[in-house]
């Protein structure tokens, strides 16, 4: 493999790893605030995207009739941040209705309750909207560069860079605000944390709504990239991405960040060096691998020390 | 006495009842069962199936009734969605040939469904014709099932001999999915034909995806790196857009050409301009149709908005062949079991069948040997007749 062409699959990692890191986000700070997984968020990370795709019409509609005459960078961006409210506030219906009432249950049944939340949001979706895929409207123009045989578009970039800024974004926010160290608390020692005055019903509805915003905000790069949607978009995806989120170490969000991008960069390196048939079978064998020597993620923590058990940390 | 005379005119009175309750029993309903792809990857397909089908039975209709014999019959569709994928095509194909004992199934379309789908059919001995499968599989040893379009041994050559001829490309790259029956199976014959024209290893790449996966940066970078003169990808119309796009836009600028699956009436609002200039080999070119062609392409778009592609087309045909099947039958009895045996023999017969798609006559496989059609995604997105190639 030529210089050329590895910086080529190099970029190709940087953005399809993005989408794991930040749909594995969601997964990581749900598990590590309540300890549960939330295996809806795949479906989410569908929900933020249709959204995404409603609201982008509706405002490309408007700009078009001349009612309110929008540049489309502008509809991009608040297609973004419409998104992200809206799906904020599903990922919050979804804790209060499914999860909360399930809170003190065994863990088998709220995760079951998120599989039946997820097919529900699928097969909703089937049926209010039709099985047609759908294309999203193209918001940005892409131009493709050419430097030195490596070729990569404008929305690449973006989506890379956004990604990493929503990332350090999130990491200032749980590091310097309190709300963050709220969330951090509600980590290391949950059943302590309401008897220090902190509301954990309202931090764990903050959590899962940052977390579907995460979504949304991966829903939409996705859509900029691979404009056709459907229902069952958030299927394969979002479980890579849980796949994404064990191997950063579950609980953890700069984990997740690195799983997503290992398991991005496993994965189109994999289908570079090897016939591309095997891409999949390889790919998972070293997932495997790796968690057989690393069974809790690279920052996982064993779960004792997670219960708060243990008093180090 | 009074006794008497009341008994008499009650029991006569009875008797008579009887009689004017007796009515020659009704001629049975002639059902045809559609096993389409309603929901799931490719429901543009379903809907064509279901419009062309729908379409037919209108004809029916405003005839009174299918004629077969001296008799009229009321015929019913029973349409079932078998989501695109195989296991829930085996279960629509056992549900209308066990539960609703249709006389013929119609579909499934896609390959990976219609083999399933065949070998149900096949097993209940009930007639089976899918109008848009191409993998030889769907009807290989299978006396009970038909379809009346070409076979992608045929289609994979035609694909090869177009490119050297018409281009005289030497290099080919390939990307298809490999858990998909149809892209699988049309990819290794194309491999195979056009190795034999231009000697081994004159497929460059032959690169893979699965089902369902959105990213091909990997293999198109691969495609891109190799040798190739232009690019196979024998995909359905919601994988095209992405793998066209996505090849664009890591630098490909070289030729793509496609296989019948691109023909759908959805490829161009999901490709855009993307897709223009692009080659694919199918069953017929809507622009440019005369005669009957034009009628039914005419008709479908009054009626529903589009001009109707090559799945609404062969449902067309295939529709038909099966009415064609059943009165060359010539007697329902309403024992299923006996007429589906008369449908079927009377389906393996038909000669010089003229269809929209062109002239059919089944082989002992139950394979029509036809021409097919290579059409080229002009300037205004339509599909315009390029070249026929024909057997």
């Amino acid at each position: 493999m030529d210089l050329s062409t590895f910086f080529q699959h190099f970029i190709n990692a940087l953005q399809w790893g993005s989408f794991y890191a930040l749909i594995a986000l969601g997964y990581s700070m749900v598990y590590g605030v309540l300890m549960l997984f939330n295996f809806a968020h795949g479906d989410i990370f569908m929900a933020g995207a249709y959204i995404g795709f409603f609201i982008s019409l509706g405002l490309v509609g408007l700009s078009t009739s001349g009612l309110l005459a929008l540049p489309n960078w502008l509809i991009f961006i608040l297609t973004l941040v419409l998104a992200m409210i809206g799906t904020a506030c599903l990922g919050m219906i979804v804790e209060r209705v499914a999860y909360r009432p399930l809170r003190d249950a065994p863990r088998a049944s709220a995760a079951i309750t998120g599989l039946m939340i997820g097919i529900l949001m699928e097969t909703s979706n089937l049926m209010v909207l039709g099985a047609s895929r759908r294309n999203f409207p193209t918001l940005i123009e892409k131009t493709v560069y050419n430097i030195g045989g490596v070729s990569f578009t404008n929305t690449k970039i973006m989506i890379v860079i956004l990604a990493v800024l929503i990332m350090l974004g999130l990491h200032l926010f749980v590091h310097r605000t309190k709300l963050g160290m709220a969330m951090r608390a509600m980590c290391y020692d949950y059943f302590v944390v309401p008897l220090m005055g902190v509301p954990t019903n309202f931090i764990a509805s903050f959590t899962f709504a940052t977390g579907s915003a995460l979504a949304a905000v991966a829903g939409i790069l996705f859509c900029i990239a691979y404009p056709v949607l459907e229902p069952y978009m958030g299927a394969l995806v979002g479980w890579k991405a849980f796949v994404a989120a064990i191997l950063g170490g579950r609980g953890s969000i700069p984990g997740a960040v690195l799983g997503g991008f290992l398991l991005g960069f496993i994965e189109i390196f994999v289908a570079a060096i090897f016939p591309s048939t095997l891409r999949d079978l390889i790919a998972y064998s070293i997932t495997l691998l790796i968690l057989t020597f690393k069974p809790h993620g690279f920052f996982g923590e064993p779960y004792s020390a997670q219960l708060g058990i243990s008093a180090r940390r | 006495m009074l006794r008497k005379a009341l008994t008499l005119a009650l029991a006569s009175a009875f008797v008579a009842a009887l009689f004017v309750g007796c009515k020659p029993a009704p001629l049975p309903v002639i059902k045809i069962g559609i096993n389409a792809e309603i929901t799931g990857d490719i429901p543009k397909v379903g809907e064509g199936t279901v419009y062309a089908a729908q379409l037919w039975l209108e004809d029916i209709e405003k005839a009174g009734g299918l004629k077969v014999g001296d008799k009229v019959y009321k015929v019913e569709l029973v349409i079932g969605d078998n989501e695109s994928k195989a296991e829930s095509s085996a279960a629509v194909a056992t549900k209308l040939c066990v539960e609703d004992k249709v006389l013929v199934v119609v579909g499934a379309q896609a390959s990976k469904q219609a083999i399933p789908g065949g070998e149900v059919c096949d097993a209940n001995e009930t007639p089976m014709i899918s109008p848009w499968s191409t993998n030889p599989r769907t009807t290989k040893d299978r006396p009970w099932v038909f379809r009346a379009c070409f076979l992608d041994p045929f289609q994979g050559t035609v694909v090869a001999k177009f490119a050297t001829e018409e281009f005289g490309f030497k290099k080919a790259a390939v990307l298809y999915d490999v858990a998909s029956d149809y892209p699988k199976g049309i990819a290794e014959f194309f491999k195979a034909a056009f190795e034999k024209i231009n000697g081994p290893g004159s497929v460059v790449a032959f690169e893979t995806f699965t089902t369902k996966d959105r990213d091909f940066s990997a293999q198109l970078t691969k495609i891109k790196g190799s040798d190739a003169d232009f690019l196979f990808t024998p995909q359905y119309y919601d994988e095209v857009p992405l793998i066209v796009k996505q090849a664009h836009e890591l630098g490909w600028t070289k030729p793509i050409i496609g296989s019948d699956a691109w023909g759908s009436a959805e490829l161009m609002p999901l490709c855009g301009d993307d897709c223009k200039g692009c080659f694919f080999s199918t069953h017929y070119a809507a622009k440019g149709a005369k005669g009957a062609t034009k009628e039914f392409i005419d008709r479908y778009n009054a009626k529903y908005g589009y001009v109707p592609d090559d799945v609404g087309a062969l449902t067309w045909d295939a529709m038909l062949i099966v009415q064609k099947a059943i009165q060359d039958c010539g007697t329902i009895t309403g024992d299923i079991k006996k007429d589906r045996t008369c449908v079927r023999e009377a389906m393996a017969a038909i000669k010089d069948f003229e269809g929209i798609t062109g002239k059919m006559t089944f082989d002992p496989e139950g394979d029509p040997i036809k021409c097919a059609v290579i059409v080229r995604i002009n300037e205004a997105g339509e599909f315009e007749f390029y070249k026929s190639a024909c057997p």
